[in-house]
């Protein structure tokens, strides 16, 4: 016996029904960690026992976008930042659907910061699972709303002199009523999280920590996948229930994941519901 | 009101609330919306109406919100509107381009006011015609229709639900300030099932489909989120099977297709209305409210002794060019007046190419021509 881990080749592992294997091989560099997330985010629709043909999954654009490319579901490779107001009118139009969406940092944070945040607050139905890579990957690197202070990218060449959000924190204060952050080092927990947050009604938000080695590690001292990734693991503690106030990330700092956030409050859709009823009393009158 | 909660009937209202009831008569089931001057009244409405037909109302955090929930909501099976004015169809402009792209049945109101950037809010303009046709970036062919009355928006709402999702395409309702905020009669009639359009769907299995790929009408069958398709749709150039594909060869036919599905299909698209044009020495080419006041002074001219006549535009894209080509060897010249400083005058006069004059009459937008203004260009173009 050896410990050697089997290679696994893509159209014969367990996930392949739901991969649109013709799309094959997919545009991400080695070392990314964003088939990572896919593979743990499969997984956790089989675990949750979901009925993939009401599944819809829904990204914007940048790398993590183009995981809508590569699933077999009904998928919706939108525009930049608009991944979530897309959802959230196929979750309004139909409620009978499960509606995921999958995209980036600078996507989900910057240019559709104000989506988030509002359907966060609305608590609709739906699991956002955020890649944070630490910058624009697709575009060749740059800064991003999750860059670290001081990091270099292609538009911070003398250092980033922004401060970066504390995702997990926006997202709690916003009203999100499930929040986790785990890294691709963790992908049992995030398989579990993930699934967890599929079935759990409401918004719920996974963050991903995830490597980009050609990108933003070259410029940062990191240009190794693995050697990301073992950072994250060596700078990783799980604290489930930590505050969210207490999980920012700051350069070489300890690694805050776990879960953070798991309430129960209505969703948009429990409250206009109760609508109809209140339209036809008025009508009656 | 019927038991199914769909208005019929005679009824006093203005123009954005015909507009919300012709939605409805249409078969909209969700609207989403950002308040914004003079299309607000449309959003309240829908907000009391949707829900007595089982819709979904939902206010965004902007236009570009707006303008992706319907489309969201379309692809899950429903008929969806949203209705903005000046910087909130500015806002819409990237997305409308997505609709366009992923072919998406909806349709987009907007009640127009004088620009740019804020403008006059409360004051009509018909400003942004052009930017109905050329606002989203790239090639591409849309559907825009304009009402000049609370009973035409109400009739022409309809009518844009059914061409969108006929050709699904985004189709635009570009009405204006003075018709929004008229009151007028409005005659709801009950709408029998057979007069509402609604998309094809697919009729081969799952394994067979494919989702970009369009008979001879050029309109791909449209299936929706939860039929068990598991289908790919992306704002990317893409092949009939939905994947992205990045190559010049695949921008030209789904180029192609896109554009030709609208200018292939013009004939049964491009509505217009004419007075008085069999004997024109002059016609007045006007649309919206503009075209309520062209017609006073058209009659004027004619009791004048001036063979004038009056081509109303209903369809303002695609553009009656085929008309006014005709219309050119007959008349001695066009006179366009519009509340912008030259925007249909353009097309006019890139199709009387030469064989007739084109006038233009140019308001600044804020108020309406005055029939005096018209009846003036109109003898002026006859000299």
């Amino acid at each position: 016996m050896t410990d050697t881990p089997t290679p696994v080749t893509i159209g014969e592992t367990e996930i392949d029904a739901f991969l649109r294997l013709d799309r094959m091989p997919h545009i991400w560099c080695a070392g990314c960690g964003i088939g990572t997330a896919v593979g743990c985010f499969i997984r956790a629709v089989e675990r949750a026992g979901l009925e993939p043909d009401k599944l819809s999954f829904i990204s914007g654009i940048g790398c993590a976008g183009r995981a809508a490319g590569y699933v077999k579901l009904d998928s919706f490779h939108t525009t930049h930042g608009r991944a979530l107001p897309f959802a959230t009118g196929l979750a309004l139009g139909n409620p009978e659907l499960n509606i995921v969406v999958f995209s980036g940092d600078g996507d989900l944070l910057a240019i559709g910061g104000n989506h988030l945040i509002h359907s966060a607050r609305r608590n609709i139905d739906m699991t956002v699972i955020c890649i944070n890579n630490f910058n624009y990957g697709m575009t060749g690197g740059q800064l991003g709303p999750t860059t670290p202070l001081g990091a270099r990218t292609t538009t911070t060449p003398y250092g980033n002199t922004e401060y970066p959000f504390n995702v997990p924190c926006l997202l709690a204060a916003s009203g999100a009523t499930y929040v986790a952050r785990w890294t691709v080092m963790h992908p049992r927990e995030m398989e579990r999280s993930i699934a967890e947050a599929l079935v759990k009604p409401g918004f719920s938000f996974i963050e991903v920590l995830s490597p980009c080695p050609v990108l933003y590690g070259r410029l940062n001292k990191q240009s190794k996948g693995l050697d990301m990734m073992h950072d994250y693991l060596a700078r990783s503690v799980i604290r489930n229930g930590a505050d969210p106030k207490d999980v920012e990330m700051v350069p070489n700092g300890t690694i805050v994941v776990g879960k953070f956030i798991d309430i129960e409050r209505p969703t948009l859709w429990d409250c206009y519901k109760q609508v109809f009823d209140r339209a036809k009393e008025k009508k009656d009158k | 009101m019927s038991e199914n909660g769909v208005l019929s009937g005679t009824f006093f209202m203005n123009g954005d609330i015909a507009c919300a009831e012709g939605a409805i008569s249409a078969g909209c089931r969700f609207f989403a919306g950002y308040p914004i001057t003079p299309a607000t009244e449309v959003a309240e409405r829908m907000s009391e109406r949707l829900p007595h037909v089982g819709g979904v109302y939902i206010q965004m955090e902007d236009e570009i919100g707006s303008m992706n929930a319907i489309l969201g909501a379309s692809w899950a099976g429903v008929k969806a509107m949203t209705a903005t004015s000046g910087p909130g169809f500015s806002l819409m402009m990237e997305n409308l381009g997505l609709g366009v792209m992923l072919e998406t049945p909806c349709v987009l109101v907007n009640i127009q006011r004088a620009g740019p950037s804020t403008g006059l809010p409360t004051l009509p303009a018909q400003g942004d015609i052009m930017q109905a046709r050329w606002g989203s970036h790239g090639s591409y062919e849309i559907i825009a229709l304009v009402p000049s009355s609370p009973q035409e928006i109400f009739d022409y709402t309809i009518d844009a639900f059914n061409l969108s999702e006929k050709y699904r395409v985004p189709v635009l309702v570009m009405s204006d300030e003075a018709v929004g905020h008229m009151s007028e009669k409005v005659v709801i009639p009950e709408i029998s099932p057979e007069n509402l359009v609604s998309r094809r769907r697919p009729e081969v299995p799952p394994e067979e489909y494919l989702p970009y790929k369009a008979d001879g009408d050029l309109v791909p069958p449209m299936a929706i989120a939860g039929d068990g398709y598991r289908f790919h749709v992306t704002g990317l150039t893409h092949d009939e099977r939905g994947y992205p594909v990045m190559t010049a060869d695949a921008q030209d036919s789904l180029i192609r297709r896109l554009v030709d599905k609208i200018r292939l299909n013009r004939n049964d698209i491009i509505k217009y209305e004419e007075v008085d044009v069999e004997d024109a020495e002059v016609v007045v080419c006007a649309y919206g409210i503009t075209s309520r006041i062209a017609r006073l002074a058209v009659q004027q001219a004619r009791d004048d002794g001036i063979r004038a006549g009056l081509l109303r535009l209903i369809t303002v894209w695609p553009f009656a060019e085929d008309r006014i080509r005709e219309l050119a060897q007959q008349v001695k010249s066009f006179v366009v007046p519009e509340i912008n400083y030259g925007q249909i005058v353009l097309e006019v006069e890139r199709c009387a190419a030469g064989k007739a004059n084109t006038m233009l009459l140019p308001h600044m937008g804020g108020s309406v021509h005055s029939p005096h203004t018209i009846l003036k260009a109109i003898k002026e173009s006859v000299q």
